[in-house]
């Protein structure tokens, strides 16, 4: 029987690296660049760099290079199909011929490179939510988008919700699969019938569900106003985040990577891209 | 006939940095018609032991056999097993989804196929054997007092007739009465010849109740056996979390005195004892 694990994606690893200790704001933006990066430098050889830093990643955060790959593993699907559509429908000289189907020159290139882009996108935020609490990247997250406070944006609310919402993801997930089995104990049935039928007996899993939501969403709302909580109100943070000269160094390597990885692309790597063409 | 958990183990994430141990080659036999309670701190793995009995988890290194047929996980046989042991979860009353009672308790008969008059007759039955009023069927569950889900539950259980009975503290969040009133309804069920199956925190209600008690620390099995040797056992070597009755250890005092009773003794046979003890004086 296939329960829902309640370790689920992308979720925070508690630790005491490097990459755990620097100011959540700093990882933010850091994860920014590295999207940036990858999608101004996506070619084939360039990916050997982008798999150097995950390496570098792995050795300063302590989690297993495994462990990180696997992070890409909820779009593993949606990478497949961009490489299949890239491989067969990008023109170019043909090298291979499936009947009307013909994988091309430039559909390989196109294709692997977006399917890598894809995957290194997801996995890189991946590690920013494995070393991150939730707590810590809602508060950086405040933090970074403080400014449009100005526009009268309400961030503190917004990151309140975040906070709440990415809480609750974990014990949503062990109610539902406390219901799930106690349903099943009960010879609740998922498998067999057709489509009306396997909808209609999800019915014994939502409704409890949802019932559970409310109440805690009520609870939850009760407790807080008892605390005296009013939504906007200027308050003070118990572990204010503290930007040391750390996170600046940090994030100056790594936009020196970065830059450094565009450069490679645009200079070094283009000749060899060039050759392959030629062949 | 009975169920049998032969040397089970289980481990919760294996292989990820959450890997946690929950059973640790645990022992267990359920005669129908017994009443076996399964004791212990939170976290000792109850919950865990009683979903094995209920095939919901299958156990990464040991067997459990029902009814004298060893359970292959995945076996076809398996949700039939499932039907002859019921299980009652903690906080049954949170998986409730029905507009009534009656639509409620007709859930897991209808799974198993009853259908029209058959269908009827169990939830009669299970209603009146769960000592719940029949004129709650047509409400709506979330209406009901706390004590009154509770039945609700364990009726919609009792209705696909199981011969074994596993209960998840089935008293955790009720009241003295409410909790008196379940266990007489348990003892009722148990003397029809359901086995009863409760996991409990609460070792004076296990020790005046069991035919048998299994009391887990950390996954591992402490001590298994009757009352007497649970009681026993207990006094010499206490177990983190698990307080020991007043009444055990009022006896335990008299015997250090020298007065030779059963630790397990009811109030009838430990007042006869002191004054049998006095006469002799
Ligand atoms: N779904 C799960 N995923 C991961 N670990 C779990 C899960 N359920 C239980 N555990 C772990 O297994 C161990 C035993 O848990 P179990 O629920 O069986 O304890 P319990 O004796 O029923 O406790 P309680 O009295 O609090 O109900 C605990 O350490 C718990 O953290
Ligand atoms: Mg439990």
């Amino acid at each position: 029987m296939r329960f829902m694990s309640s370790l689920s994606i992308g979720q925070f690893i508690p630790g005491e690296s490097f990459i755990h200790r620097l100011d959540p704001r700093c990882k933010i933006i850091a994860t920014i660049i590295l999207m940036t990066g990858l999608f101004m430098a996506s070619g084939i050889p360039d990916f050997a760099l982008w798999i150097c830093l995950l390496v570098i990643f792995s050795t300063l955060s302590g989690i297993k290079l495994t462990t990180i790959l696997r992070s890409g593993r909820p779009v593993l699907f949606l990478v497949l199909i961009t490489v299949v559509l890239n491989l067969f429908w990008t023109p170019g000289s043909p090298l291979v011929r499936l009947g009307p189907l013909s994988v091309t020159r430039e559909g390989l290139i196109v294709a692997s490179s977006m399917g890598l882009r894809l995957l290194f996108l997801v996995i890189f935020a991946g590690i920013l939510m494995m070393t991150t609490s939730p707590m810590a990247f809602s508060d950086g997250l405040e933090r970074l988008m403080s400014p449009m406070a100005v526009l009268r944006f309400p961030t503190s609310e917004m990151a309140m919700m975040m906070t709440i919402a990415l809480r609750f993801i974990p014990t949503l997930f062990e109610e539902t699969d406390r219901i799930l089995k106690a349903q099943i104990s009960r010879g609740a049935d998922f498998e067999s019938g057709g489509l009306m039928r396997r909808a209609r007996s999800f019915i014994p899993i939502l409704v409890p569900l949802f019932v559970l939501v409310f109440q805690r969403a009520e609870n939850l709302a009760v407790a807080m106003e008892s605390r005296c909580y009013v939504p906007g109100a200027p308050r003070t943070r118990m572990n204010p985040l503290r930007w040391s000269g750390r996170d600046s160094s940090a994030l100056a390597c790594l936009s020196v990577f970065v830059l450094f990885a565009i450069f490679c692309d645009r200079y070094v790597f283009k000749i060899y891209l060039t050759w392959f063409a030629a062949q | 006939m009975s169920i049998i958990a032969d040397d089970i183990s289980y481990t919760y994430n294996t292989g990820t940095p959450a890997e946690s141990a929950a059973l640790r080659g645990v022992s267990l036999t359920v005669e129908r018609g017994e009443w076996v309670s399964i004791v212990g701190h939170t976290g000792s793995g109850k919950s865990t032991l009683a979903q094995h009995l209920n095939l919901l988890l299958t156990p990464q290194s040991g067997a459990i056999s029902i009814d004298g047929v060893e359970v292959k996980p995945g076996s076809k046989r398996s949700r039939e097993f499932r039907r002859r042991v019921g299980l009652v979860f903690q906080y049954p009353e949170t998986q409730f989804f029905a507009e009534t009672v009656r639509a409620e308790i007709e859930f897991a008969p209808s799974n198993w196929g009853s259908r029209g008059d058959v269908l009827k007759e169990r939830v009669d039955e299970a209603v009146s054997s769960s000592g719940l009023d029949p004129l709650l069927l047509d409400k709506n569950p979330f209406t009901l007092s706390g004590g009154q889900r509770r039945r609700v539950a364990i009726a919609s259980v009792i209705a696909m007739k199981p011969d074994y009975l596993v209960l998840d503290e089935p008293t955790a969040g009720l009241d003295a009465t409410g909790i008196k009133e379940l266990t007489q309804l348990l003892g009722k069920l148990r003397n029809a010849g359901l086995a009863v199956v409760q996991v409990t925190h609460d070792l004076r209600s296990a020790l005046s109740l069991s035919d048998k008690i299994l009391v887990l620390e950390n996954g591992s099995c402490v001590v298994y056996g009757s009352p007497e040797l649970v009681a026993e056992y207990l006094v010499d070597n206490p177990v983190r979390g698990l307080v020991i009755p007043p009444v055990v250890r009022f006896v335990s005092g008299l015997r250090e005195k020298g007065i030779d009773i059963p630790l397990n003794s009811g109030l009838g046979e430990i007042i006869k004892s002191i004054e049998v003890f006095k006469g002799r004086l």
